[in-house]
């Protein structure tokens, strides 16, 4: 069932390859439950868009009922932690090549289950062409959609959803990809899409645009000349013969018509006076390549010079070029970027998107989707399900390119809620959450990639020992080490391949692919054991703090937050020895932080500033379970609420590492409640809220504080447990809302993830404590330090 | 005497255009377009380009640049290509020119342009010279006049072009015709050889010479033809020589024409235009490449931009793609052709109008898109492939020069350069092509000698006719 051939007559020519064999689980993913389809045919690709669900498991914890005599029983979990399946909202892009329609075709209508669907969305050159077979295929009405309005509606969707969509292309540098940071708004642009010709759009709003021109001389010019002069049939070769030709040979250049003079005159002698100048004679004979080149050359000096005079004409300085003679060819970025800062002087920004080729695609597909009006929504790149952008350089490597290029994918989660900034943001146009970019940075790059591939072995144990009942669990963790190791690669060779990269999405690539594989949280069970042990030790922690004079007990605060940042299992110097030493607690891990002065310590002026009056509203990011955020948050929380300061403690919504989760901070703080009457009190008059950030990732992007998809229901308030009374409240708004409407002065942001590998360079309106411990040797270093050096950050806005 | 244009080559008649394009792998402009998208260095290549695109003065007041596009170059001590200068001249001839300037210029009266192509040389046929004129006048120089106005062909690729001949024409002061004789710029050596075997230089006559070429065989003229060339601005040239000529008209007809109903063969006509009003005028100079120039007053204008893509690209790649030899050989093969075999149109496209952007189904969605597909690519004649290729250049220099037009704001578009020599299709392309797209806003002129405006201007800059 999986290879089935294409089952024609034979009759349809050569365009159909019948011995085609895919393997469908890796293509076609999630097409039992897929409902929606569009199809975006070109000269050469196809591009499938549908919607589909995803069941997969999601861990829950849940509360035992403890108010009877038993609570406290020595060796009880904490609570008990429950594998649930979950529904979440996908958008599956697919792209092949023309050749394989048929047999595409075959497979998803063997493979579609729901009947639901009537109709799909068809937009492309080749929509007509094919839209007998379609139909006739998956008995599906056939819509046609207009090119260029999917082109946009697509183009807009990337450039508000997918962050660093947009890149520059850098001739010499390495990589030559520099991508863009989401511009706030988008509009206007320029769309210069060369496809067959060329089709230059002002895009002004998201359903507002217009044609203003074009040109003839385009991707179909390329190749029809192309193949023509050389007789090479392939659009890729062509690109491939270019790449290697000397267009001088065959061009009119400055230099042949004024001789040696144009050094003299200030003229670059290398000016192309006219292409293919030389070739006006019958006595000579011309390299496939030098033509290909010079060719290549013509038609792109000519767009570019075309698009700058539209740029011009309109006012526009964003220029995004688009279609199938761009579509990745490092070759055709290299000369469009040439042209387009040659005519308008640097005035004009050429811009390219790693998504270019699914743009109709996906405007199709939202065409059809209008009724779900699914703009409302935001969604995110899902990077294991996400091939990336593939590096088509035929310089580089034409025969791999042929074999990888053939499918390629682009998979989108819904997320639930459209995304907002944090609203304490200095300047949210120019936050970059990252600290270190790795696409720059090459040896910060080398590092990071050994590091994850180091720490692969563990993650993939862990995951195993995370579902001790699972009888494929093995199997499943193999797939996913295979997976990410793929990825890994793939980013060792194209840094670039799915925008910026950085540590935040080394990590966010992890939980991709672990999701994928059905391990939500490999590591509930030492989240639950720790928080156990952590919660504990409390009462005793609290004693001893209270104990302390006031100027003391702040130090020892700030340490026992440091200290409980030790517990990272996402540091392997720190997995190492929990591992090795079960008996690692918390006073081991005060001993292990260097003494003051830190490596970065502003704890004087901290103390200072505790002295003065009480901040009026606190907002806390928090990192690990266990000791981390009972042991080093919570007093740290129940000394800011002893002060008069309210507190949002956030946490992720979604499982990362050890990190705590919003649902695990529930019920910490409901125990911690029922054994401190500060926590207790606070909680019940909502001067303690617990809120979710809306992130699975052990990083945080302060843009992006929003809901997901995977929590039901809305943002939950907590009240102090009472009882049998469950901890659930209602809050219908988000975070970001509540940090506005409490008036939070003072930003709290702990833990490497959070503070140093982002945010540690974040501009914030209000005060802000940045602290982590570096459990990492290398980074340590880097900044000067050795291992479990300490950051503490204390940053006061300029007035 | 015929020796000078002996090699059997095609003929075509193409000025150089000024520099069309960039290549991206070398040159200062290059590197320096290359390194980022923001501002240019000051005083770097990115700041000269800059000024070239500045609107360009007037050309007695701004330190001048011979064939350059480089107006800032010239601060930098490039004056021995200042219009009328001679490069490396020893004092002895300046002095003479000096001498020369004061009385009237010794004939013969000359103007040269050479393009990366075509030569084109305008000579002064005196008509009145007096008997005792004819007896001073020495035995070479009356050669030149016998043999110049006595043949209509040099050798084998030198051509008079009769028709062009403009009568009775005073010229300082001096009544006689103007000659238009055309030559490949491949055959300069034999041209220079001539010079040298006839002894041009004892006449004492000045050389006024444009075009890249004047810089490109300035050294030959001098160490073979021990001639000095005066080099000359090619674009100053190329706009006095058209406001001269469209002044002095064609033999009593108008210079300046245009076409009416261009789309239709039955009712299609070529009517004389009046540029009694030729400013502001866009001038579309297509030689091998194209060079746009906003033309604001006689002596203010400036470059608007060129393009790499003109007659030499049409000529080079109809060469490749049929075999021809002769620009003459591809426009006749073009006349035959169908280009709608070769090309992709809206219609193939969308089987009719793209209404959504209102693009006619007969308009050409992808220059030799056709040609991708092998079938498509077997079925076609040479002919069809040089109709292609012609409408593809044509539609495109049309395209960009409407882009200028109205950037520039300008609604008058003269085309210009031996692209248009005996093109009509072309022409009348460009007429319909401007009209349709701008709705009727823009309209293209063209002129009768089209591609001898820069030797006329040249041979003006020589009796220094303002």
């Amino acid at each position: 069932m999986a290879e089935r051939g294409a089952s024609g007559s034979g009759s349809s020519g050569d365009s159909l390859d019948k011995s085609i064999t895919l393997p469908p689980d890796e293509i076609f993913r999630n097409l039992e439950n897929a409902k929606r389809f569009a199809i975006d045919i070109g000269g050469s690709l196809t591009k499938l868009a549908y919607y589909s669900t995803v069941q997969h498991k999601v861990a829950r914890v849940r509360s035992f009922d403890y108010s009877g005599k038993d609570a406290e029983q020595d060796h009880e979990p904490p609570y008990e932690i429950s594998v649930q399946e979950e529904v979440t909202a996908r958008l599956h892009f697919v792209k092949f090549e023309n050749t394989y329609i048929e047999a595409c075709l075959d497979f998803i209508k063997d493979h579609l289950v729901n009947t639901e669907t009537k109709v799909i969305q068809a937009t492309g050159g080749g929509a007509y062409k094919f839209k007998d077979l379609i139909e006739e295929k998956l008995r599906l009405r056939v819509d046609k959609e207009d090119v260029m309005t999917c082109l946009i509606k697509g183009c807009n969707f990337v450039l508000k959803n997918i962050p660093h969509e947009a890149f520059v292309y850098q001739k010499d540098s390495d990589p030559e990809f520099k991508f863009q940071t989401n511009h706030p708004n988008i509009f206007p642009y320029l769309l210069v899409n060369i496809g067959s010709g060329v089709s230059i759009v002002k895009v002004e709003t998201e359903d507002r645009f217009e044609w203003i021109g074009g040109s003839s001389i385009g991707g179909g010019t390329f190749w029809g000349l192309g193949a023509l002069l050389t007789k090479t049939k392939k659009f890729d070769e062509l690109l491939h013969l270019a790449s290697k030709g000397q267009h001088a040979n065959v061009d009119m250049l400055v230099q042949d018509v004024y001789g040696g003079a144009h050094q003299t005159l200030g003229l670059s002698g290398n000016l192309i006076a006219s292409s293919f100048g030389k070739s006006a004679t019958a006595d000579r004979e011309f390299s496939k390549e030098d033509m290909a080149k010079s060719l290549l050359h013509m038609i792109s000096n000519d767009i570019g010079q075309l698009a700058c005079l539209y740029a011009k004409l309109h006012c526009l300085d964003r220029v995004y070029f688009g279609g199938f003679f761009i579509r990745g060819h490092p070759v055709t970025m290299r000369t469009i970027t040439y042209s387009i800062n040659f005519f308008s002087k640097g005035e004009v920004q050429a811009l390219f998107l790693r998504h270019e080729g699914y743009l109709g695609a996906i405007g199709a597909f939202l065409k059809g989707a209008e009724q779900d009006n699914p703009n409302q929504y935001s969604w995110g790149e899902n990077y294991a399900g996400s091939s990336g952008l593939m590096s088509s350089s035929p310089e580089l490597c034409p025969t791999q390119r042929a074999r990888s290029g053939t499918f390629d994918l682009l998979e989108m989660d819904r997320l639930e809620r459209p995304l907002v900034n944090l609203p304490l943001l200095l300047d949210p146009s120019s936050y970059v959450p990252d600290t270190v970019d790795l696409t720059d940075d090459a040896l910060a790059r080398k590092y990071w990639l050994t590091c994850f591939e180091e720490a692969l072995d563990g993650v993939v144990k862990r995951a195993v020992a995370s579902q001790p009942g699972s009888v494929d669990a093995a199997e499943r963790a193999e797939k996913f080490r295979q997976k990410y190791w793929s990825k890994l690669q793939t980013l060792r060779h194209q840094p670039f391949a799915y925008g910026t990269l950085t540590v935040r999405s080394l990590l966010d690539t992890r939980e991709h692919c672990l999701n994928e594989f059905n391990f939500p949280d490999p590591y509930s069970k030492v989240k639950q054991k720790e928080n156990g042990v952590a919660l504990k030790c409390f009462p005793r922690v609290i004693r001893c703090l209270d104990a302390l004079g006031w100027e003391e007990r702040q130090l020892a605060l700030v340490k026992g937050l440091l200290a409980g940042n030790v517990f990272d299992w996402g540091a392997k110097a720190v997995s190492d020895v929990l591992e090795s030493d079960p008996q690692f607690g918390f006073e081991e891990a005060k001993m292990k932080l260097q003494e003051r002065p830190w490596l970065v310590d502003s704890y004087s002026k901290w103390l200072q500033r505790l002295k003065g009056p009480p901040h009026k509203c606190a907002l806390i990011f928090a990192d690990n379970s266990g000791i981390d955020v009972i042991l080093g948050v919570f007093p740290f929380v129940r000394e800011l609420l002893s002060r008069g300061t309210e507190v949002i403690l956030a946490c992720n919504s979604g499982p990362a590492l050890n990190d705590v989760t919003y649902c695990e901070s529930l019920i910490v703080a409901e125990r911690i409640a029922a054994m401190d009457p500060v926590v207790h009190s606070a909680l019940r008059e909502e001067r303690l809220l617990l809120m979710q950030t809306g992130s699975s990732s052990p990083c945080l992007d302060l843009r992006y504080p929003k809901t997901p998809a995977r929590t039901p229901g809305p943002p939950v308030r907590v009240r102090a447990a009472e009882g049998h009374s469950p901890l659930v409240g209602r809050l219908d708004k988000g975070l970001a809302v509540l940090v506005r409407e409490r008036g939070a002065d003072l930003v709290v942001i702990e833990g490497m993830g959070r503070a140093v590998h982002t945010n540690y360079y974040a501009a914030l309106r209000c005060e802000s404590l940045k602290l982590a411990v570096i459990k990492n040797s290398w980074l340590a270093e880097r900044l000067g330090g050795r291992l479990f050096s300490v950051i503490f950050k204390y940053e006061v806005p300029a007035e | 005497m015929g020796a000078w244009l002996g090699r059997q080559r095609w003929l075509l008649r193409m000025g150089a255009g000024r520099l069309g394009m960039a290549t991206e792998r070398h040159g200062r402009a290059a590197d320096a377009s290359a390194s980022s998208a923001g501002e240019p260095a000051p005083g770097g290549p990115g700041g000269r380009r800059r000024e070239l695109l500045r609107r360009r003065a007037s050309s007695a007041s701004e330190p001048p640049v011979g064939a350059s596009a480089s107006a800032s170059a010239s601060a930098e001590g490039v004056r021995r290509s200042r219009p009328g200068s001679y490069s490396g001249a020893p004092s002895v001839s300046r002095q003479r020119v000096e001498s020369l300037r004061k009385k009237r210029q010794l004939f013969p009266w000359f103007g040269l342009d050479i393009g990366g192509t075509l030569v084109k040389l305008v000579y002064f046929e005196p008509k009145d010279i007096t008997a005792e004129e004819e007896e001073e006048e020495v035995e070479s120089l009356k050669s030149i006049r016998k043999y110049l106005t006595s043949n209509v062909a040099y050798g084998s690729t030198g051509i008079r072009d009769v028709h062009l001949e403009l009568k009775d024409l005073t010229l300082c002061g001096r009544k006689g015709n103007l000659h238009f004789i055309r030559f490949p710029t491949h055959d300069m050596p034999a041209f220079i050889q001539m010079g040298r075997d006839k002894n041009f230089s004892s006449l004492h006559t000045v050389f006024c010479a444009t075009g890249g070429g004047a810089y490109k065989f300035e050294q030959d003229f001098l160490t073979i033809g021990d001639l000095q060339l005066c080099k000359l601005d090619e674009l100053d040239c190329l706009v006095k020589g058209i406001l001269y000529i469209d002044s002095v008209g064609f033999n009593g007809r108008s210079q300046c024409y245009y076409f009416e109903n261009p789309a239709d063969a039955e009712k299609c006509q070529k009517l004389p235009f009046d540029l009694k009003n030729p400013y502001p005028l866009l001038l579309v100079n297509i030689g091998s490449g194209v060079s746009i120039l906003a033309v604001y007053s006689k002596d203010n204008y400036k470059r608007v931009t060129g393009t790499s893509l003109g007659g030499g690209t049409f000529f080079g790649l109809c060469c490749l793609l049929t075999g021809c030899t002769t620009f003459e050989e591809a426009l006749e093969m073009a006349s035959r052709g169908d280009s709608t075999k070769v090309d992709k149109l809206v219609r193939d496209i969308y089987g009719g109008d793209y209404e959504r952007f209102g693009l006619p189904g007969w308009a050409v969605a992808s220059s030799f898109g056709n040609m991708m597909s092998k079938e498509k690519r077997e079925a076609v004649s040479k002919e069809d492939l040089a109709r292609a290729m012609l409408i593809t250049i044509t539609n495109n220099i049309g395209s960009i020069a409407r882009m200028c037009a109205l950037n520039e704001n300008i609604n008058q578009v003269v085309f210009v350069g031996n692209f248009l020599r005996i093109n009509t299709i072309a022409m009348r392309l460009l007429a319909y092509a401007l009209d349709y797209w701008s709705k009727g806003q823009l309209k293209a002129l063209f002129s009768e000698h089209e591609g001898y405006f820069g030797a006329v201007g040249a041979l003006l800059e020589l009796l220094k006719i303002p």
